[in-house]
Parts: structure tokens; C-alpha cells; sequence
């Protein structure tokens, strides 16, 4: 990220190392990812010792060290997910994207993630591509429901 | 927003509110939860707001966008005033025919409503639908009524009156001796006093006091708090500038969920509507009363939402928690004295404030004063947040208000508590909620989670389903409680895999003790809940995994294969379509089979048939 933009989140939190937490949130939801190369720089101009940045970013499960892909696929894991089904359904968007967690497609479109609970527990077993939440999911549905997405993106090239 | 500052004024713009405002002038309410929204309820808004003007009756019918329902199963949720009439699943389709009908000819959409699912009988208010009627909705039966971004339309419907009854009636001391006689008690899982807790964060010394508002909600399958912050965030605000008044306080924080972008959102439109009004910031109410309250986001740990995790997080460091010796009332945030509650606890309050300590304790039961909130999901049919009266019994809100279970299932449990909690047994669905009965069973209230489980739930796999959110979960910082967790999922992992061995109940049992024993934090010491509980009520479930290699329930991957019943299958060849990995063969209207060694038992063909012709054993 530019330089300026990440003063400019600085700024914001008026270089308080206590808002380190709400600075990676906000470098994130930049960059999709907590890239090496800012981190670096936050820590030099906060300033704060960069081990202690990686320890917070490996901590909290809210933040990625490796890009993700355009569409982040998360599959909710809550136990209200669970019990309907949500294990099926995260070993068929396994199976249909072809990565793991963490993984990304090598088109760059899809990575995969798991949550645990959405807090729209009544729609269980829910999957969340982009910014949509997908409700009721089945194993098939998930098939589907990745191919539409790939036919749109294809339109939109 | 004009200033209010002082009670009087707050008087005086109620008056204008409501009197603006004609309460039989028609209106569309639209249910704008997350849950609704994910089934698309912002089509729907945008399509009645365009019908409207097409028609030309922007003017004569409102539109508002409300905070959850609750009834998150049926989404998206209609409810048109003032005759209350609730339309389910209603989609930008339906917006035309509800103007032209129902608005316009005062004529109902049979199509649109709640049919009752035993007596096929329509039903047209929201207040009459088994599903809201044993329901006691003090708390939560605002979030329908109001726009959770309008702080007119909280104090239309007498916001903020309990603070303005609070700075003037009430010296600080006698707030606290009320929330102590009202029998409050910490809605976030442990169940603490409220006032004892307010008393002694008071009484603690220091530099400045603290007010905390818990909204980290962790426990995987619940959601109450999200809908209460999202649906009626001022309700939570009232109730911790009442609390800062009596403790002693001049700066709040809410710790919000990650995961919750639409709370994060409402919360901050509510509080910049506050400071724009002077509700928040100096000389409140022209009582001296300064307070402010920031919103800080987790990072997405479940630990945090232990207090002196969430403390750290607040300081800007990883969650890990200290030692209780060390009382959070008097050395919290910064060490100074802090006040932490839960989200709905903090609603709570302006309700006692208004109704009245003798109103509060006649709800409930002996040692659980008031309503308490569920998230009712899983295997049930009415799926969604509901509000009771402390002290109903578990079996009420499962069949009365859960409307039983799909499918004609049978109830096999009630998980309550989170990864804190325990299953409580279809035998014992005569317990009451209420704190101490719930321990008594070997469960707990905890946050509000109640996961209905049914015959195709397996117990052992419940059981590795929490551990494996444990082991992860686990701040790693004691030993018993990052190896311990690790440990009993293996072995759970194991017993699953068809690996068990004659004496690992005993060894879960005894790596239990140690882990409860062991550990720092109430996420360690109770930990072993869900192990011991699922032992405790289904040993037997353990033992055919262990002894005979068999997963009762059909469930572990393992110990089960996937087989096509030969009476049922009509040769449809649905089953063969969905398969990934193409074991399933069989010709048009013949008999199709899987082939075991092909099969990754992803379930797929069983949700594709019809029929009922593809069987587990
Ligand atoms: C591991 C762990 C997670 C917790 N998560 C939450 C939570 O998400 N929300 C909450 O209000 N309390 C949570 N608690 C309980 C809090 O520590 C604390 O007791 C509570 O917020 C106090 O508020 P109350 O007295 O109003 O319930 C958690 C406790 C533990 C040990
Ligand atoms: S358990 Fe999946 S949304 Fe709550």
C-alpha cells in the first residue's frame, strides 16, 4: 500500500500503539491481506517492534499474512452450522475449488477460509462468497453456487 | 438532531416526535437483520420505495427498516401497519400486489402468510404465530418496531427515560441498590450479580473508572447480542450511561465481534447521534454527568471474550487472560477499575430502571430474575431468536415455540452454554432455564446458544466438534489447556476414526480433571463440559464407537457407508447427477448402486433423492 495511505491510518488512531489491532483491520480491509512490506513500515512509524505486530496478526484469527482471492469463500463452522450439516458442505467447496484452507485457486479467484458462526445461525449451514451470504446450503447446492459466480466473473471479463 | 440537555427538553422532543406522527398513517415495515438480509431483504426495501413512488404514495405510506424479528427462518419478514399483518419470505416480486392489495383494498395475501404447520391454518398478525406467542419480549420486541439508525424512533417509543429518571430521582447508590433488589444477573454465560458488581467497581480506587459493554459473542451458534446491537442499539447505550452515572464512570467501550460489520455500523450511527444531541459527552442532561464510549473491533479470538483477554485486546495485545486473584473491578483496562457486562445485560437495565424493581423480580424464578434471550437453531423447525420468561422449561421452547423438530425426527438433545456448555438429555427436557438448574444438569445458561439436536446428531462427534473449536480457540498460555484440548481431540478424533480403544473413556474422563483443574481462565476450566457431559448422558453412543465400530447416529465418516435401498430407488438418477466423484452407476429407472471404495460419504445423494432410497448404516 502507498505510503501515504498507511500515515493516513496512522493518523486516524493518532499513533497509538494501543490501536495496533484496529490499524491491521484497517490495512486489511485495504489490501485484503496484511502485506510484509507494510507491516514493516508501521512498525518503523508507529513505532513498534515488528515481532510484536506478527504476534498480533498470527493471533487473532481476523487477519491474513497471504493474499486471498477476489471472492474469499468462508464456510461457517458454528455448532449451529454444524449440526446441519456444514462438515458436507466444506468438504464439497474443498473438493470443487480444490484447495485447503488458506489456499487460493490458481486463477486467483477463490481462496477458502472457515468461521466459526456468522451470527445468522437460523440459516445454517451458510456459506459467505465475496460479501453474499449463501443460506441452506447442501453439498450440490454448492456446486451450483460456485459455478454461477465463475460463469459471472467470466461475463464480466 | 436538536440538543437535548436537559430532561425537560427531552419531554418536549418526545412530544414533537410523537405528535408528528399519525400511528394509524399505513406503514411498511421491513425486517433488515442480518439474517433477513442475507435472504435479500434490501431488494425488497428498494423495491417497495420504487413501487411506492411509481404509484405515487411515497407521502401517505411510510417504509421503515427494522432490526430482527426474530422468526430469522421465514426471511425476509413484512410486517404492515398498523394492523400488524406479517408476510413471510416476501421477495421484490410480491411488492406490487402488497401496495395494490393489502395497502390499497385492505385485502390480505393468503399466499404471504405464516401457515400453521399443524392445523394448515393461515395466520395474519405476527402476535398470534405460535412462534412469538410464548414468547415475552421485553427486551427484544423493540428491534421490530424501531429504526435502529433512527434515534427518534427510540425515543418515540420512551427512549432514554429511564436516564433521564436515573439523574434526576436517583443519587448513584440507590441505582446500584435497585439493579442489586432487581436480581440482575450477567446475561454474558457466568451469571453475576449485576449491582454487586457495579458496587464494588465503584467502591474500587482509582484514577478513572471503566464501563465495558462485552459484545464479542463467541459461542459459535448463538446470535442475540449481534441482533440486539444491530436491531436496537440505544437500548444497550442506555444502559451503560445509567451504569457509568451509578459507578463512577467517564469513559465506555464496546468490544464488538469482528464478524459483525452491520452492529459495528448501527452502534456508531447511534453513538454520533448521541453526542450530536448531548445524550453522550458533557454535562448530560444537564445533570454533570460526562461520558463518553468508543467502539473498539475483536480480532476474531474467542478468549477475548474473557475478561482480562478482552482487556488486553483493548490495550492493543494479544488476548491472553491474567489471573484471577486479580479482580477485574479494581484493576481492568489501563489497571484502573472496570465494569464489564454483557450486551444484553446492559439492555436490561433502562427496563428496571422504567418498570420497577417489584415488575422485574415477578419474572423468573427464585435465583433468575427476568427474560432471557435464546438463539433456538439446529434441528428445529422455528428457527430464530427467542425471548422467555426465566424459568420456562426447556420443552416449551422446543415444541411450543420451536414448533418440534423437522421431519418428524426425534429429539435427542439440547446443547445450552456454548464450548462451555453441556447437552442436556430428551429426559431431562423438563429443566427449567434458569442459572443454577441448568449447572445442575451438567450444562449451563451461558451466553444464550440452545442447539437442538436430533437422532441423526452423534454425541462423539458433538464432543470433537467443540474440542476442535477448543484446541484452536485456546490462547495457548497454559499447558493443560493448549495440550489437554489437543489431546482429548485426538483421542474424540480417534474414536470417530473407528480407533477406539477399551479405556478411552476413562482417560478423556481423567484428562478432564486435569485440564479444568489446570488451567487459568474459564475457557480451560470448563473445557471438558462438552466431553464429560456427552459421556455423562450417552455412554452407550462411546461405547458401540469404541467396542462395535458403529456411529449410531450415521454420522462419522468412517463407520459408515452409503447404500441404495433396492424397494425405493425408482432409477431417477438424481444421485448418480450430484455425485463428484462418480461412484454411483445404474441405467435410467433401474437400480443404481455406490460403490464403497469410490464413495467420499459427502452426502450429496442423500440430499438429492426423493425418494428416500439412499441409506446409511
Ligand atoms: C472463553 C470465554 C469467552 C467468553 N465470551 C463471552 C462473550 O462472548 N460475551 C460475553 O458477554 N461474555 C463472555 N464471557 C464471559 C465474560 O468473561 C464476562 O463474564 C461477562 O462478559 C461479564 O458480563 P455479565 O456479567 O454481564 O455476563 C466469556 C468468558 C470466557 C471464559
Ligand atoms: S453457526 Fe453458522 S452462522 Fe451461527
Amino acid at each position: 500500500m502507498d505510503h501515504k495511505c498507511i500515515d493516513k491510518i496512522l493518523e486516524k488512531y493518532g499513533h497509538q500503539e494501543s490501536s495496533i489491532i484496529a490499524i491491521l483491520q484497517d490495512l486489511q480491509e485495504e489490501e485484503n491481506y496484511l502485506p510484509e512490506n507494510d507491516l514493516a513500515y508501521i512498525s518503523e512509524n508507529l513505532p513498534i517492534p515488528l515481532t510484536r505486530i506478527y504476534r498480533i496478526a498470527t493471533f487473532y484469527n481476523a487477519f491474513n499474512l497471504t493474499p486471498r482471492g477476489k471472492y474469499p469463500v468462508s464456510v461457517c463452522m458454528g455448532t449451529a452450522c454444524h449440526v446441519r450439516g456444514a462438515p458436507m458442505v466444506f468438504d464439497r467447496v474443498r473438493l470443487e475449488l480444490g484447495i485447503d484452507i488458506g489456499g487460493v485457486t490458481e486463477d486467483g479467484l477463490f481462496s477458502l477460509e472457515t468461521v466459526n458462526c456468522l451470527g445468522a445461525c437460523a440459516l445454517g449451514p451458510i456459506v459467505v462468497i465475496g460479501k453474499e451470504y449463501h443460506g441452506n446450503m447442501t453439498p450440490a447446492k454448492v456446486e451450483s453456487t460456485i459455478k454461477k459466480y465463475r460463469k459471472r466473473i467470466a461475463k464480466e471479463k | 438532531m436538536k440538543r437535548i440537555d436537559s430532561p425537560k427538553k427531552l419531554e418536549d422532543i418526545r412530544k414533537e416526535i410523537i405528535g408528528a406522527r399519525d400511528p394509524d398513517k399505513p406503514c411498511i415495515t421491513i425486517c433488515s437483520g442480518t439474517g433477513c438480509r442475507a435472504f435479500g431483504s434490501e431488494n425488497v426495501t428498494e423495491s417497495f420505495r420504487k413501487e411506492l413512488k411509481k404509484h405515487g404514495l411515497e407521502e401517505t405510506i411510510d417504509v421503515r427498516t427494522t432490526g430482527c424479528h426474530g422468526f430469522c427462518e421465514k426471511g425476509p419478514v413484512v410486517v404492515i401497519n398498523p394492523h400488524g399483518i406479517f408476510y413471510q419470505k416476501v421477495s421484490p416480486k410480491d411488492t406490487n400486489e402488497i401496495i395494490t392489495e393489502t395497502l390499497l383494498n385492505n385485502k390480505v395475501i393468503e399466499r404471504l402468510l405464516y401457515t400453521h404447520p399443524e392445523t394448515g391454518q393461515k395466520i395474519v398478525k405476527e402476535s398470534e404465530i405460535p412462534f412469538y406467542k410464548g414468547q415475552m419480549r421485553v427486551i427484544f420486541g423493540n428491534n421490530g418496531k424501531i429504526d435502529p439508525t433512527s434515534i427518534d424512533d427510540y425515543i418515540a417509543i420512551g427512549g432514554y427515560s429511564a436516564l433521564s429518571i436515573t439523574l434526576t430521582d436517583y443519587s448513584p447508590v440507590e441505582i446500584i441498590e435497585i439493579i442489586k433488589k432487581s436480581g440482575l444477573r450477567g446475561r454474558g454465560g457466568g451469571g453475576f450479580p449485576a449491582g454487586v458488581k457495579w458496587e464494588s467497581c465503584r467502591n474500587a480506587a482509582g484514577n478513572k473508572h471503566y464501563v465495558i459493554c462485552n459484545a464479542d459473542e463467541g459461542d459459535p451458534g448463538a446470535y442475540m447480542d449481534r441482533s440486539l446491537l444491530e436491531g436496537n442499539p440505544h437500548s444497550v447505550l442506555e444502559g451503560m450511561i445509567i451504569g457509568a452515572y451509578a459507578i463512577g464512570s467517564d469513559e465506555g467501550y464496546i468490544y464488538v465481534r469482528n464478524e459483525y460489520p452491520l452492529a459495528v455500523r448501527n452502534v456508531e450511527i447511534a453513538i454520533a447521534s448521541l453526542k450530536e444531541c448531548g445524550l453522550l459527552g458533557e454535562n448530560i442532561l444537564g445533570s454533570g454527568l460526562n461520558f463518553d464510549i468508543k467502539v473498539s473491533r475483536g480480532g476474531g479470538a474467542f478468549v477475548c471474550g474473557e475478561s482480562s483477554a478482552l482487556v488486553a485486546s483493548l490495550e492493543g495485545r494479544v488476548g491472553e487472560p491474567r489471573a484471577k486473584h486479580i479482580h477485574r473491578v479494581e484493576s481492568g483496562i489501563w489497571d484502573q477499575p472496570t465494569n464489564l457486562n454483557n450486551v444484553e445485560t446492559w439492555a436490561n437495565v433502562p427496563l428496571i430502571i422504567n418498570k420497577g424493581v417489584d415488575w422485574y423480580t415477578s419474572i423468573g424464578t427464585e435465583g433468575s430474575k427476568g427474560t432471557k434471550i435464546f438463539s433456538l437453531v439446529g434441528k428445529v423447525n422455528n428457527t430464530g431468536l427467542v425471548e422467555v420468561p426465566m424459568g420456562m422449561n426447556i420443552k416449551e421452547i422446543v415444541y411450543e415455540i420451536g414448533g418440534g423438530i423437522p421431519e418428524g425426527r426425534k429429539l435427542k438433545a439440547v446443547q445450552t452454554g456454548g464450548p462451555s456448555g453441556g447437552v442436556i438429555p430428551e429426559s431431562l427436557m423438563d429443566v427449567p432455564v434458569d442459572f443454577d438448574r441448568l449447572t445442575d444438569v451438567g450444562s449451563m445458561m451461558g451466553s444464550g446458544g440452545m442447539i437442538v439436536m436430533d437422532d441423526k446428531t452423534c454425541m462423539v462427534d458433538t464432543a470433537k466438534y467443540f474440542m476442535n473449536f477448543l484446541r484452536g480457540e485456546s490462547c495457548g498460555k497454559c499447558t493443560t489447556c493448549r495440550e489437554g484440548t489437543q489431546r482429548m481431540y485426538e483421542i474424540l478424533e480417534a474414536i470417530s476414526n473407528g480407533d477406539g480403544k477399551e479405556g478411552d473413556i476413562e482417560l478423556l474422563e481423567e484428562l478432564s480433571w486435569a485440564v479444568a483443574e489446570g488451567s487459568l481462565c474459564a475457557l480451560g476450566q470448563t473445557a471438558p463440559n462438552p466431553v464429560l457431559s456427552t459421556i455423562r448422558y450417552f455412554r452407550d453412543e462411546y461405547e458401540a464407537h469404541i467396542k462395535e465400530k458403529r456411529c449410531p447416529a450415521g454420522v462419522c465418516k468412517a463407520l459408515i457407508t452409503y447404500s441404495i435401498d433396492e424397494e425405493n430407488c425408482t432409477g431417477c438418477g438424481a444421485c448418480k447427477k450430484v455425485c463428484p466423484v462418480e461412484a454411483i452407476t445404474g441405467e435410467k429407472k433401474e437400480l443404481h448402486t455406490i460403490d464403497p471404495d469410490k464413495c467420499i460419504r459427502c452426502g450429496a445423494c442423500m440430499a438429492a433423492c426423493n425418494f428416500d432410497a439412499v441409506k446409511v448404516v
